[in-house]
């Protein structure tokens, strides 16, 4: 991992926004599948997968290198997207999502595209299957291990109690190789979270398990990188991130309508968004200049 | 008398004194010595650590053993994570609550994933007694055979549920292993062969009327039948169905050529149980009349065990019935 000068947060910026052109795209081409979340993300897989992360694009079963768990696996357009730039499979296979033969399942799912971590859908068990990876790392490793296990959770898959058995294991467990990434973009289907079924006060919340809890904005890409740099010195506890995100960050046409939650651009929707994106003409660009 | 002979059987199951065990103590001692033999092995347990017998690996492996407290959603995708990273995770609790409550995590996490974690489920059956019908697992069977990779053991005593319990580690899928807590009668021996998948003839007869395939504690119940039946000149054959997916078709159409009847015995509600399955099985294959004994669509109560078996018609009476009448048909 080199260090994030100037130069890099500038490549990592015209990552994300190429990964969310490739969102935008295949969302529409599939004709279904999920908007807000994906863009949304963008940023923070952009940090991983070009930063963060010990992984080989080439050898995706290198037996070294850290675990991303996806929990809500329906925001997998980020995430196929995301891997294809980072050079695990060809971009122009992004088109075939959701696709009948596709290794680019609507849900994400291993039996299709081996590389993945997991296959996830059904909100609420991903942090879990984190867990038990970081207990297998911790059986082997104890306290040195350098690997990190990569937990990326929604908001909204927090009224699911599973999440909470598997945050109170953890804290028990004294996990210092798990990383929770909570996407708090403060919707999920039906609504505004906070009208669905009130989720705050969220740090408070992993606290009390035992976690460290660190609040970023989630399209900032310093602030990104730096929590994941200060959760590997956090020593003896689990750390998770909220990030505070913007749902459907990137077309401002988007941004913040829960409505954008579950439904895919159509095709003028997709014209104007990635014209959006093309010219910097969105608040990604502005907000760094 | 036609005890299989190849088989080694106890040949005091049928002395009143017969050695009894529970058969979730089979699989304490197997996971004991699977964790032995390989470093993989863990164990998590939730809150029920002794009662389903993993405490046996518990004392010995503590560095291995994952206390999960009451939480069967995160026991089963735990033990998930842990399979992907090279463990061969076994998790334990009461089958009414594993597979029961953690089902759809199950088939997600553990299946749909195709992680190799190993469930045993005890206290499954009406036998559980007097704690009554929330505890009482009559629909394990049906819930874990209908998904795919999964297999599905349920023994018929606890040596063969050591044996079943070794024989998982190495399946490379994901397993169920039903579990019973009550002491039943010893049946087999260390030298009775056992093979996941595989169904053997634990009663022989040279011209058999019916055919009885049973599973679990009461293939003790469906061999005293047939003891009784032989004295009034009714042959049966009687099979231990111990491994129901995969199903050993072969072996079933088999017997079911050969005494042109069966009866299934079963302590699990008989929709979608053991005997659904050897109906599938018959039906696309070799059709012949049935029976099947098991719980009727009801739920359990409290009672002693044998007072149960016997309400719900899973008695040596009821399956001396059952092949009465069958043979009438």
């Amino acid at each position: 991992m080199d260090n994030l000068n100037d130069n890099k947060i500038k490549f990592l910026e015209q990552k994300a926004n190429d990964i969310r052109i490739s969102i935008i795209d295949i969302l529409e081409d599939a004709g279904s599948g999920h908007t807000a979340g994906p863009l949304d993300m963008a940023d923070i897989f952009t940090v991983l997968f070009f930063h963060t992360l010990k992984h080989n694009p080439k050898e995706p079963a290198w037996p070294e290198r850290d675990r991303l768990v996806l929990s809500n696996g329906h925001i997998c357009p980020v995430l196929y997207s995301t891997m294809a730039h980072a050079g695990y499979f060809p971009i122009k296979e992004l088109k075939t999502l959701r696709k009948f033969g596709s290794r680019l399942q609507g849900h994400p799912h291993r039996d299709f595209l081996s590389m993945l971590e997991t296959s996830s859908g059904p909100l609420g068990s991903g942090l879990s299957q984190a867990v038990g990876m970081a207990l297998a790392d911790k059986i082997d490793h104890g306290l040195t291990s350098n690997r990190r296990i990569y937990a990326l959770l929604s908001d909204g898959e927090l009224e699911c109690g599973q999440t909470w058995e598997a945050a109170m294991l953890a804290g028990k467990e004294k996990l210092h190789n798990l990383v929770a990434v909570v996407d708090r973009n403060n919707i999920q289907i039906d609504g505004y979270t906070e009208d669905v079924m009130p989720l705050e006060s969220l740090s408070d919340k992993w606290r009390a398990w035992n976690w460290h809890v660190i609040e970023i904005d989630g399209h900032n890409m310093e602030e990104i990188a730096d929590a994941f740099e200060t959760a590997k010195a956090i020593f003896g506890k689990p750390t998770v991130i909220i990030a505070h995100t913007i749902a459907g960050k990137g077309v401002k046409e988007f941004e913040r309508d829960y409505r954008w939650h579950g439904k895919p651009p159509n095709k003028e929707e997709k014209r104007m968004a990635i014209n959006e994106l093309r010219t910097l003409g969105g608040k990604i660009k502005s907000e760094h200049e | 008398m036609p005890i299989n002979p190849d088989l080694k059987l106890n040949t005091k199951m049928f002395d009143e004194k017969v050695e009894q065990i529970p058969i979730r103590q089979g699989f304490g001692e197997g996971l004991l010595e699977a964790g032995e033999e390989n470093l993989q092995v863990v164990g998590l347990c939730a809150d029920l650590t002794e009662s389903t017998k993993m405490d046996l690996f518990a004392k010995k492996f503590p560095e291995r053993l994952i206390e999960m407290g009451v939480a069967e959603q995160n026991l089963a995708s735990v033990a998930s994570g842990l399979a992907a990273m090279g463990k061969i995770p076994f998790i334990s609790s009461y089958a009414m609550f594993s597979p029961g409550r953690n089902w759809e995590q199950i088939r997600t996490t553990i299946c749909y994933n195709n992680q190799p974690v190993k469930i045993a489920g005890s206290h499954a059956g009406i036998s559980v007694g007097p704690d009554g019908g929330t505890h009482q697992a009559i629909e394990d069977i049906a819930i874990t055979r209908v998904i795919p990779r999964m297999v599905v053991v349920s023994p018929c005593d606890a040596i063969e549920a050591k044996k079943a319990t070794l024989a998982s580690v190495d399946t490379g899928t994901p397993v169920y292993i039903r579990l019973a807590r009550e002491k039943t009668p010893i049946i087999t021996t260390g030298t009775t062969p056992f093979e996941i998948g595989k169904a053997q003839i634990y009663w022989q007869s040279t011209k058999p009327q019916v055919g009885i395939v049973a599973t679990g504690a009461l293939l003790h119940k469906a061999l005293l039948a047939t003891k009784e039946l032989e004295g009034k000149g009714i042959e049966v054959e009687v099979m231990n169905l111990s491994t129901i997916k995969p199903l050993d078709e072969k072996a079933i159409i088999e017997l079911a050529k050969k005494t042109g009847r069966i009866v299934t015995v079963e302590e699990h509600q008989i929709s979608g149980g053991m005997g659904s399955a050897v109906a599938e099985c018959l039906v696309k294959n070799f059709p012949v009349p049935m029976k099947f004994i098991g719980v009727d669509d009801q739920f359990g109560q409290s009672g002693t065990p044998d007072e149960l078996i016997k309400h719900y018609g899973m008695d040596t009476e009821s399956i001396i019935k059952a092949v009465t009448k069958i043979l009438k048909q």
